[in-house]
């Protein structure tokens, strides 16, 4: 290059220009520039409309009205006959809600006999507080006969128009709430009884049919339980295979072949993989229905080949000279696989699998089949008792008809995308931190 | 750390071959209709909450027909217990429970539910009957006694008493129970009382074949099949203010404040008008339970007997007030009856 002379340069300059089109080039350039730049930006947009769209619908299922009000454990609604020391199951059975309701007549002041009025207080108050109520007395018998401030959470309707979701502007008979409940929570409000509280319940509780008293909890729960199920069996299934295909199986027709079919099993529609499970784990292996044990199963089996094809790129990635070397100083190949090449793919195995993993966790399809689509109130001891997922919970949530379930099913939606992000920014991090470039 | 994993995928791998899993199942599960399900749910979450010694069932959806395929995989602990319905169970399908080994099926009804047609509440008073249904959204209708192609594209066309909006009816997809209702109550009435089906004999056709050309539906777009759940149909009515919609009476009752129901034929719809049996497009809300699993799984006799309670199903009891329409006393007390005995299909 160095060769070329000045003068050979200067003669070329010298002659008129040839028009290699330049400028045609040059706008081409800006034109596909700009392209790109649209692109982005109709991308952008959609994600900021999906993004404002859920949070300005869903913050509000972060925060929940309670009521606080003084209850009095009246031994006579609790237990009229007084036989709780022989039949434990009166204070099982007691009518806890009667509680509450009596605590609000006082506060309100209503004439606790004038029927009509105290009829109008139906639905104020969730019905949650039976087992609220419940609860304090188990744990505590010796409150009975006492009185005690405690929240109680107010009904999904009252919680709704609180926070101004309901138009209070319809007719009093088309809408959930009436005048009058509106006009005791008003009241409430100014004497500071009626409040909104973080919502706690939003990740303690199960499934339930009162949008209040519901929750992600055991969404949450098999959710993770899925998760550990799926990083146990197909991490180490996945490295183990790609090793074995990437480092030892001689290159022949049938390697060919697995290779080829585990592409196209990262393509296979996720609904299939539930199929499967469906007809192997339950009904041929006869485990439970509804399990988050299978769940796992189901979506080890969807994640299998992404991790393979994220490991399998990862080995490869890492030079031959490094094999060379080790084998040159007298190590086994399965030295060398060990102690230089997978320490070395690390990042890249733990980047494919978090994102196999982050699939998973937004999977729905699979579970509908293997019975997770389902109304599961009780927290699941072990893996083998009936759970829901995240997406699912979202799901369910979705086709209910109350109103008050729109913003917990956005609620929810923000928690898994919370739960998602955190997964994507480790992966990120692992890659920055350990990823050697050659 | 390497070690610790390995040990512990080595545990994951015996849990796996151990798959025989054998402790006996201590949840009733049931599965089956969306229509059926938030009564379920709030029964099942109320039994939960009563009966301490036994779990809250699980209740999964899917349509009635999904729930009635799974019931009738077989008897076993790993087959559903209930199956929900909304529409009763055909006999092909008990044939083909009987066959995978499900032979004792208890039937239960546990009330009513009413089909409404709503559209957005802003929208002008509707009064529809069983003959404009017909005219607007079936496939062929009568003119001159002859069948032709629909050729109504406004609902004015249809009655003229009706708004000059162009049709767009979001109607339950073929899965759905509720769709047996639609065509049997509304498409086929309507068909019958403007003699379809006698023009469709004179075209030809015989008796069922008249019967399938009354329930087809038009599939030029103006009748669009819904096939999720009815929040999927109010969200269709929001974004085209002149849909009309098919819902449940609970869920309209629920969404009063932006929906406007229509009159069938003269009558509103509501829980007493169903109840008196006034309101044409009522149907009845099932749930069978496979009586070999009785006294085998724990709080299965327990959950259907406290679902069958007038504290549930009465005409004021927490299903009431989600929008069922309570069976009239006499048929409560026999269907609580016939469980007690017993009694199967």
């Amino acid at each position: 290059m160095t060769d070329i002379s000045l003068d050979t340069l200067a003669s070329s300059a010298a002659r008129p220009r040839r028009d290699i089109g330049i400028k045609k080039r040059y706008a081409a350039e800006r034109r596909f520039r700009l392209y790109g730049v649209l692109a982005i930006a109709v991308g952008l947009a959609f994600l900021g409309v999906m993004l404002t769209s859920i949070v300005s619908k869903g913050y509000t299922a972060f925060w929940q009205t309670t009521v606080t009000l003084p209850i009095h454990f009246d031994e006579k609604i609790i237990d009229p006959s007084n036989k709780r020391a022989t039949d434990p199951n009166v204070l099982v059975t007691a009518n806890y809600p009667k509680l509450a309701e009596a605590a609000l007549i006082e506060k309100l002041g209503i004439d606790p006999s004038d029927r009509a009025t105290v009829r109008k207080l139906k639905g104020f108050l969730s019905d949650g507080s039976r087992v609220q109520l419940r609860a304090i007395v188990a744990a505590d018998p010796s409150v009975i006969g006492t009185t005690r401030d405690v929240d109680i959470l107010a009904a999904a309707n009252l919680d709704s128009a609180y926070k101004g979701q309901i138009d209070l502007n319809v007719p009093e008979s088309r809408r959930k709430v009436s005048d009058q409940q509106v006009e005791w929570m008003n009241k409430l409000k100014a004497e500071g009884v009626m409040a909104e509280h973080f919502n706690t319940g939003l990740f303690s509780y199960g499934a339930s049919s009162r949008p209040e008293t519901s929750g992600v909890g055991v969404a949450l729960i098999g959710s993770i339980y899925m998760m550990v199920i799926v990083l146990l069996l197909a991490l180490p299934i996945g490295v183990a295979a790609s090793i074995y295909l990437e480092e030892f199986a001689k290159k022949s027709r049938f390697t060919d072949l697995i290779e080829v079919n585990i592409n196209n099993l990262a393509a296979v529609p996720s609904i299939v993989f539930g199929l499967l499970g469906l007809a192997v784990f339950i009904n041929f292996l006869g485990l439970p229905r509804s399990a988050s044990f299978v769940g796992g199963l189901v979506l080890t089996l969807m994640t299998l080949p992404t991790i393979i094809i994220a490991t399998r790129a990862a080995l490869a990635a890492v030079p031959p000279s490094i094999r060379s070397a080790a084998l040159g100083l007298g190590a086994s190949k399965m030295q060398m696989v060990f102690q230089h090449i997978l320490p070395l793919a690390a990042p890249g195995i733990l980047t494919g699998t978090i994102i196999g993993l982050a699939r998973a966790l937004g999977e729905t399809a699979p579970l509908l089949l293997i019975g997770m689509v389902a109304f599961v109130a009780d927290y699941p001891k072990t893996p083998f008792d009936p759970a829901t997922a995240l997406p699912v919970q979202i799901y369910m949530w979705a086709n209910e008809a109350e109103r008050a379930f729109v913003e917990r099913m956005s609620g929810a939606i923000i928690i898994l995308l919370i739960f998602l992000m955190a997964m994507n920014i480790v992966a990120i991090v692992l890659r920055r931190r350990f990823e050697r470039r050659w | 750390m390497k070690k610790a994993l390995l040990t512990a995928s080595a545990a994951a791998f015996a849990i796996v071959a151990s798959a025989g899993y054998a402790s006996a199942r201590d949840q009733v599960q049931v599965a089956g209709s969306s229509t059926v399900l938030p009564y379920a749910k709030i029964v099942a979450e109320q039994f939960g909450e009563t009966f301490s010694n036994f779990k809250t069932p699980v209740v999964e959806s899917g349509g009635s027909g999904a729930g009635i395929k799974e019931f009738c995989k077989g008897v076993g602990e790993n087959t559903i217990d209930i199956a929900n319905s909304s529409r009763a169970i055909k006999k092909d399908e008990v044939q083909s429970c009987i066959d995978a080994g499900v032979k004792d099926i208890q039937e239960v009804k546990i009330g009513y539910d009413g089909i409404v047609f709503a559209t957005d509440v802003n929208g002008p008073d509707w009064a529809l009957t069983s003959e404009d249904i017909y005219k607007a959204l079936a496939a062929k209708i009568v003119v001159d006694g002859k069948l032709v192609e629909n050729p109504n594209t406004k609902w004015n066309q249809v009655n003229p008493n009706l708004p000059d909006w162009d049709i767009a009816a979001y109607i339950p997809g073929e899965k759905h129970g509720t769709r047996e209702v639609f065509e049997e109550k509304l498409l086929i009435a309507g068909c019958k009382a403007l003699g379809g089906v006698e023009a469709a004999k004179a075209a030809g056709l015989d008796d069922k074949a008249a019967d399938a050309s009354c329930k087809a539906v038009r599939k030029d777009g103006k009748a669009v099949d819904i096939d999720g759940d009815y929040s999927e149909t109010l969200a269709r009515i929001d974004s085209n203010k002149t849909g009309v919609g098919v819902f449940g009476l609970a869920f309209y009752e629920n969404n009063a404040d932006k929906l406007k129901v229509a009159t069938v034929g003269g009558i509103t719809p509501s829980v007493e008008t169903i109840a008196a049996g006034e309101y044409p497009v009522s149907r009845p809300l099932f749930f069978y339970v496979k009586k070999a699993h009785l006294g085998v799984i724990p709080g299965l006799k327990e959950y259907v007997e406290f679902f069958l309670d007038d504290q549930m199903v009465g005409p004021e009891s927490p299903l009431a007030d989600y929008g069922l329409v309570a069976a009239p006393d006499a048929e409560r007390a026999a269907q609580r009856e016939a469980f007690t005995a017993g009694k199967t299909m």
